[in-house]
């Protein structure tokens, strides 16, 4: 799957990388979906040797090369709430030197990225590689709540019912783009949803 | 001087009013004919008698009232207050900048006594006299931010310095031009800002950033920013904007100059001791268009700002529906004649408007 290169944007929005092996006594990569590929991608014999993997497919088929690699420990899980638990042992449990690697989803590293800094990893020491959907995790600034994987502009908040537009201004603590009522001025008229970056 | 406060509400029937004192000491924000972003700063250090600038924090008429609708935002919304873990000593350096200034500069109103750790804090407008110990948080009924920002008019961030970098760590923020301290907190001076166009291609930003760690303690800095809002409205959180947007629309050429008012922050920064925080006072003062048309210099000069704004300035603050109503009204208060230079009202050398 080709990567896709994102707009330029405003500062607060993250900027994701090209994974790169990087030394360290242990290495944490956390992907889902098409996020295997920028593992197998970084991969290398001596790393998989000390590696943690947490890999959450969302439906695609990466598990069986993944696995290939030989990691220390790999696991695959059915969603990143059920990862979370081990995710923040691993992350606890971790040493000085710990690299992080995080590919996939933006939700997905979002998150993972928050409990990293949580454990007391500074985010500009975390990797990240985007790939596979370009779907937002939006929080809607009215209720609070958080809708996972919004692909149009608007759309309508999985919590409130509001028609909410799709803002580019991000929050590492939230790991979530703001989401604002688009109809608040002229209430009903909603413009037809189209992709985000159409 | 005593100051008489008034009775007034800032949503719902909006009894909210400026007195005559008020307008002319409104912190108009336009020192020319034009407007475009720039670093404004200047020492915080007084300013002409009477003026919002005289004192480190500016008391006014609205003071009981504005405490009275922020105890309301904070009770509908307890996210308009935080403070992440690491900012708690920035809390009590915050209130003991507060405590002192209030008290040495209204010594009518404030009272501060100390007996080493022992603090006694009297504010007679909103009548309270508490005892307590001064960085002991169990002694307070909030913490130290919340308990001194429900007492002090304006938002108020708390700025972490790290890394070369101001961190919106901590703030009281419910009268806000539409930003939320929840979804900002935790950013750095670029990311919080990240939203504002063209300041960022300006440099603005950086030199800004420069300038404020640069900040020294006993040496504040302020500046005026600006927005317009309709009615007088405190609370114009985006938490809220699904509310009150719709208020934009009822703005008609019969009721604007009533309605319409211009928002002005007078933004200050003191450096804290203890902490090294930067905080960052955001101090809202509002005034109707029909208040503000009472001094000639100003009629003047707003209408020429307004109508030469950038589109995507006009767009950012939100009233570029509104601009052409806006300057029908305007265009009535502008005679054509130069203006002098400053902000000052100059209601003695300016000329009346010529009908």
């Amino acid at each position: 799957m080709s990567k896709f290169t994102f707009p330029e944007s405003i500062r607060s929005r993250p900027i994701y990388g090209t994974l790169e092996a990087r030394v360290g006594p242990a290495h944490l990569l956390v992907a889902d979906a098409h996020g295997a590929e920028a593992i197998l991608d970084v991969a290398t014999p001596q790393m998989m040797e000390k590696a943690h993997i947490i890999y959450i497919p969302k439906g695609e088929d990466y598990e069986d090369k993944l696995r290939a690699l030989k990691p220390a420990s790999f696991y695959s899980g059915p969603s990143y709430p059920a990862a979370e638990p081990r995710l923040r042992k691993a992350l606890a449990d971790a040493k000085m030197g710990l690299q992080v690697y995080l590919a996939g989803t933006e939700g997905l590293m979002g998150q993972a990225q928050n409990a990293a800094m949580a454990a007391g990893i500074p985010h500009t020491a975390i990797q990240t590689e985007h790939r596979g959907s370009i779907a937002r995790r939006m929080q809607c600034v009215h209720c609070k709540g958080i809708t996972e994987e919004v692909e149009t502009d608007p759309f309508v908040c999985s919590h409130c019912g509001l028609n909410l537009f799709v803002r580019d201004h991000y929050s590492r603590r939230l790991a979530a783009y703001q989401g604002v009522r688009v109809d608040a001025e002229d209430p009903g008229n909603v413009p037809t949803p189209k992709g985000i970056y159409e | 001087m005593t100051i008489q406060f008034n009775d007034e509400t800032f949503r719902d029937d909006y009894s909210f009013y400026n007195s005559e004192r008020a307008i002319k000491r409104f912190p108009f924000p336009f020192h020319e004919d034009s407007y475009m972003y720039s670093v404004n700063m200047e020492q915080h250090r007084g300013g002409p008698k009477d003026s919002v600038y005289e004192k480190r924090f500016d008391v006014d008429e609205h003071y009981v009232s504005e405490m009275r609708d922020r105890a309301m935002v904070l009770a509908d919304d307890p996210l308009r207050c935080q403070s992440l873990p690491h900012m708690t000593l920035a809390g009590w350096d915050l209130l003991e900048l507060i405590m002192v200034s209030k008290s040495e500069d209204y010594p009518d109103l404030f009272e501060l006594h100390r007996d080493g750790n022992k603090w006694r804090w009297i504010n007679k407008p909103l009548g309270i006299d508490d005892s307590f110990v001064f960085l002991d948080e169990a002694t307070l009924p909030y913490g130290p931010m919340e308990y001194i920002t429900r007492q002090a008019q304006g938002d108020f961030c708390v700025l972490d310095q790290r890394d070369d970098n101001l961190w919106m760590d901590a703030g009281m923020v419910t009268t806000q031009a539409d930003w939320s301290l929840d979804f900002d907190i935790g950013m750095n001076f670029f990311e919080w800002h990240a939203p504002v166009p063209l300041a960022h291609e300006k440099g603005i930003f950086v030199r800004a950033l420069k300038f404020l760690l640069n900040i020294q303690q006993g040496a504040p800095a302020r500046r005026l920013n600006w927005t317009m809002t309709v009615n007088p409205l405190l609370d114009t959180s985006p938490e809220n904007y699904h509310k009150w947007g719709i208020q934009k629309t009822t703005l008609t050429p019969e009721n604007i100059g009533a309605k319409q008012h211009l928002r002005v922050e007078l933004q200050t920064f003191f450096r804290l001791p203890r902490s090294n925080a930067l905080v960052f006072p955001i101090r809202c003062y509002l005034c109707s268009f029909q208040d503000l048309m009472t001094v000639p210099k100003w009629g003047r000069r707003l209408h020429r700002v307004v109508r030469d704004l950038p589109d995507e300035l006009a767009t950012y603050k939100g009233f570029i529906d509104n601009r052409p109503m806006m300057l029908d009204y305007l265009k009535n208060f502008d005679d054509g004649l130069p203006t002098s230079a400053g902000i000052w009202p100059d209601l003695e050398t300016e000329p009346a408007l010529e009908t």
